[in-house]
């Protein structure tokens, strides 16, 4: 996370103030939590698809995987919990002038993501302690809930963030808010594709991690039926959705030409408003070079018009004050996101072309070497994703009505909450995976004597009846 | 109207968490004392047992209070955010040592390691309600000004501020003992039943103090809250203590039945005496009131409605978790265990 907050200290204007590190901060604490709840959204999913398999076709590998997938699952959802409320206290503590000025529209779509908190804290604990105790189908529905609430409140959360980028749904008379329509404001213009993307993302990501886990499982040799299950059921869902979330990522870019102009341009490198806009593939923008970019004629004026004659507004529109920062991170994390998802797409065709011919998934290593970064690549997609939605909008933290300066709290020692910040998330993101690689370090031995009371001793006998070891 | 419903949903939030959190926290805090490993192995067992499957759902509460707060009243939100941030991040930071400790402890597997979590888990479970306390504190003593918008020490530091501080913490460890006892009970165990049932009349005599000395404390502090406080609100006050003796009077006699509700009861009538006495303002010492902090009539309205939505949809959930609960269906999964007599996966 630490090259969150170095890309966003390079790519702050000279503000002063607190803005900076502040931003900085947020960066780093969503920039976190988002990984998080990727899992909270999507991986509970993947936990009941295995279960279902399980149920129904009496396959105990399927079984297996499950049991043991939500119990990780345990461990994630509670550090997404934690780091969850960090954010909730920081946009008080962080952006007093958004929440005082914004807070009664805002404050909407995040009441209802907290409905969805709630039936996602009590279902899944339903399900993560109920394993076993519960019959057998009745476990199975109690976690749907846990699926459905996740996409839920990860739409009322998006519908926020949407809605900085493209305000609607209330009046303002001198600086206070007078009339509110919350429904206006939850499905605003930038929802329609901000929320399924987003979704989508949530997917790809769980389903590549958890593919990426046990394609590293096999390529270190072990290659047993529970290592291919685990990746397929991780990785043919997450690929079955990458075209999907590939057309919703070009609808939103298109929107965007509309609605965000200057953040469009800034994107696809477009410094004056003109026709036959060239598309530029990475290379870094300097005082109006482009260097160690690709240049393709036309073709973003193509993109974005279907036609080459189609007119691209450039970031010349506007006064260089109201334009995005560091112009070159904005269009390379674009560049970074669409190559990636380009990259898992070939990936996932690569796996259905042998699989047609072939019925098997394809022996190369190179596969599994793929499959196995193939849940960074997605996270790395997402991330750079968010820098250009935030980083694009500014120096809008809603667009065109507050400046993220306005927004941000002027009480000082904000570098000291986020340097603390950034060490104690060091220290937790370690330790998570610890406690991750400790789990399966467990499973692995089939040793099914966990730790079941605080830090003492192990107990006489075997807290809960007679135990089966292995499948 | 619509302002003066969503500050009783406020209040209501606020109880809920108070009281169900609350004790989470408390748990904590008696995990703190437990001893030695070998000697707080079967307190820290049942503390565990009790806290594990609810503290996630319990903690939304607090989710839920922020976002009504500063979606209701804006103009309050923005200074105490400001003039607090201090303690505000304390709590903060309380919250994910926690909760990361906590959920860590059941997963590794060394002693050492489960000493550490078991330890940032317990220790942690303090900062949370006594910074809170404190927060309390800077308002109630009108330490807030409507226009502040720079973090300030002398606001949650004064005595009263204090002496709220410790008395969430008691409160806290008053209400997780009181619910122990019950779990103890329940389960068949007289000695840790009796070890609670001591820790739960000492902080039920801690927390009275605490409230007495708070209450004297405002009169110097607040002295417009203290004269409400023993005028319009006096019988919610007079209602917290008769129900902090009835549990003292219920638990040296051994009877344990309604113990908890009452304890809960007591609890959320301290927190209502303070909304009613302080009421309609806000902020003490500011113009800032109920019906005057920012938010449209729709805004509120909306909340009203998703309040209902809440009650409707997460009421029963709740009713389901603690029912499964209290029938001890719900444990920590041990991978392939399964327990003899029923269904297994
Ligand atoms: C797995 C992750 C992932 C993948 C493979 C893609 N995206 Fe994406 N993208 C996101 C994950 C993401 C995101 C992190 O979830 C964002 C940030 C905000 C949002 O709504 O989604 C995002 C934002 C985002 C935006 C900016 C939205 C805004 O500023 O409001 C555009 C234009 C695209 N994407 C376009 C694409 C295209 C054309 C892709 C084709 C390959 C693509 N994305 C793949
Ligand atoms: C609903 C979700 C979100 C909300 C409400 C939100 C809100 C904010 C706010 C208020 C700021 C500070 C003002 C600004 O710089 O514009 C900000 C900045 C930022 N956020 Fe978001 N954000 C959300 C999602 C995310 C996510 C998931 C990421 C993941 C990486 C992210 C990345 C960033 C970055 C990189 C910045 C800093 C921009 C800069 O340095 O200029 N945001 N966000
Ligand atoms: C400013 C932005 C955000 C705030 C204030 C915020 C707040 C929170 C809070 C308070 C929790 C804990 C709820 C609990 O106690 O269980 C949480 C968890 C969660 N958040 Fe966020 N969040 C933000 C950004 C996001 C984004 C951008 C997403 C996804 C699109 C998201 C999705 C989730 C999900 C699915 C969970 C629950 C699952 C889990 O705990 O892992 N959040 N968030």
């Amino acid at each position: 996370m630490t090259a969150f907050q170095t890309v966003s200290l390079w790519a702050a204007p000279a503000t002063g103030g607190d803005v900076v590190p502040a931003r900085a901060q947020m960066a780093t604490t969503l920039g976190f939590h988002i990984i998080l709840a990727c899992l909270g959204i999507a991986f509970p999913t993947f936990v009941l698809l295995a279960e279902y398999i399980g149920l129904r076709r009496g396959n105990e590998v399927a079984m297996t995987l499950a049991r043991r997938w939500s119990q990780a699952l345990g461990v994630l959802v509670a550090v997404g919990a934690v780091t969850g409320t960090v954010l909730s206290f920081e946009l008080g503590l962080l952006w007093p002038g958004l929440m005082h000025r914004y807070g009664a529209v805002l404050g909407l779509p995040f009441g209802v993501e907290g409905l969805f908190f709630f039936l996602e804290a009590v279902f899944t604990a339903i399900y993560l302690y109920g394993w076993g105790r519960l019959r057998s189908w009745a476990h199975f529905w109690s976690g749907v809930p846990i699926a459905i609430s996740g996409v839920f409140g990860a739409m009322s959360v998006i519908a926020v963030n949407s809605w900085m980028n493209q305000p609607g749904g209330f009046t303002e008379v001198d600086g206070r808010i007078t009339s509110v329509n919350p429904w206006q404001v939850y499905f605003n213009h930038a929802a329609f594709y901000e929320m399924p993307h987003m979704i989508l993302a949530a997917y790809m990501v769980s389903g590549f991690l958890v593919a990426g886990v046990y394609a590293t499982g096999i390529l270190r040799g072990r290659r047993n039926r529970y290592h291919y299950a685990g990746f397929a059921l991780g990785f043919v869902p997450a690929a079955i959705l990458t075209p999907f979330q590939i057309f919703v990522g070009d609808t939103a870019a298109r929107a965007i030409a509309q609605d965000q102009p200057v953040k469009f341009a800034t994107m696809e490198y477009v410094p004056q408003t003109s026709t036959h806009v060239p598309e530029w593939l990475a290379g870094v923008y300097v005082n109006g070079h482009v260097y160690g970019g690709i240049k393709i004629p036309d073709l973003d004026s193509l993109l974005v018009g279907f036609s080459p004659n189609t007119k691209v507004i450039g970031w010349d529109s506007v006064p260089a004050a109201q334009r995005p920062p560091a112009a070159w991170l904005i269009h390379l994390c674009f560049d970074v996101m669409v190559g990636l998802g380009s990259l898992l797409l070939l990936v996932g065709l690569w796996a259905v072309y042998t699989w047609w011919r072939k019925r098997k998934l394809p022996p190369q290593r190179l596969f599994w070497l793929l499959g196995a970064v193939s849940g960074l690549a997605a996270i790395v997609a997402m991330e750079a994703g968010w820098v250009v939605t935030e980083l694009g909008r500014q120096p809008w933290v809603v667009y065109q009505l507050q400046t993220t300066a306005d927004a941000a709290t002027k009480n000082g020692g904000v570098l000291t909450t986020l340097t603390l910040i950034i060490i104690g998330y060091a220290v937790l993101g370690v330790a998570t995976i610890a406690v991750l690689r400790m789990l399966s370090a467990r499973w692995r031995r089939g040793d099914a004597d966990q730790a079941d009371v605080p830090y003492g001793p192990t107990p006489e006998a075997p807290a809960s009846g007679e135990t089966r070891v292995g499948v | 109207m619509a302002a003066d419903a969503v500050a009783a949903i406020l209040l209501a939030g606020v109880s809920l968490y108070a009281i169900l959190a609350g004790a989470d926290f408390g748990g904590g805090l008696w995990d703190l004392l437990a001893g030695t490993t070998r000697r707080g192995r079967a307190a820290r067992s049942l503390i565990d047992e009790s806290i594990t499957p609810v503290w996630e759902a319990n903690h939304v509460w607090l989710v839920l209070v922020l976002v009504i707060f500063w979606t209701a009243f804006p103009d309050a939100f923005a200074p105490v955010r400001s003039v607090a941030a201090v303690p505000l991040w304390l709590a903060v930071g309380g919250i994910v040592l926690r909760g990361a400790g906590f959920a860590f402890r059941k997963e590794v597997t060394r002693l050492s390691q489960q000493r550490l979590a078991g330890a940032t888990f317990a220790f942690s479970s303090l900062l949370t309600p006594f910074f809170l306390g404190t927060v309390i504190g800077a308002i109630a003593t009108g330490h807030v000004p409507a226009d502040g918008t720079r973090a300030s020490l002398s606001a949650w530091t004064s005595a009263t501020s204090l002496l709220l501080g410790f008395l969430f913490v008691a409160a806290c460890g008053y209400l997780a003992a009181v619910y122990l006892v019950g779990e103890a009970d329940r389960r068949g165990e007289p000695q840790l039943r009796d070890y609670f049932t001591r820790r739960a009349q000492v902080s039920a005599v801690v927390a009275g103090a605490l409230s007495i000395a708070t209450l004297v404390e405002l009169h110097s502090s607040n002295r417009v809250l203290e004269d409400r406080l023993v005028g319009r609100a006096v019988p919610l006050v007079v209602l917290a203590a008769v129900c902090g003796l009835a549990v003292l009077a219920l638990l040296s006699t051994g009877r344990r039945n309604g113990v908890r509700l009452i304890a809960a009861l007591g609890v959320a009538a301290v927190i209502w005496g303070w909304g009613v006495a302080q009421y309609p303002t806000l902020l003490p010492g500011t113009t800032v009131t109920v019906s005057d902090a920012g938010a449209p009539h729709a805004t509120l309205v909306a909340l009203i409605v998703l309040f209902a939505v809440v009650v409707g949809l997460v009421g029963p959930a709740f009713i389901l978790l603690f029912t499964l609960q209290s029938h001890r269906v719900l444990v920590q999964p041990s991978e392939f265990s399964t327990p003899p007599g029923e269904p297994g996966g």
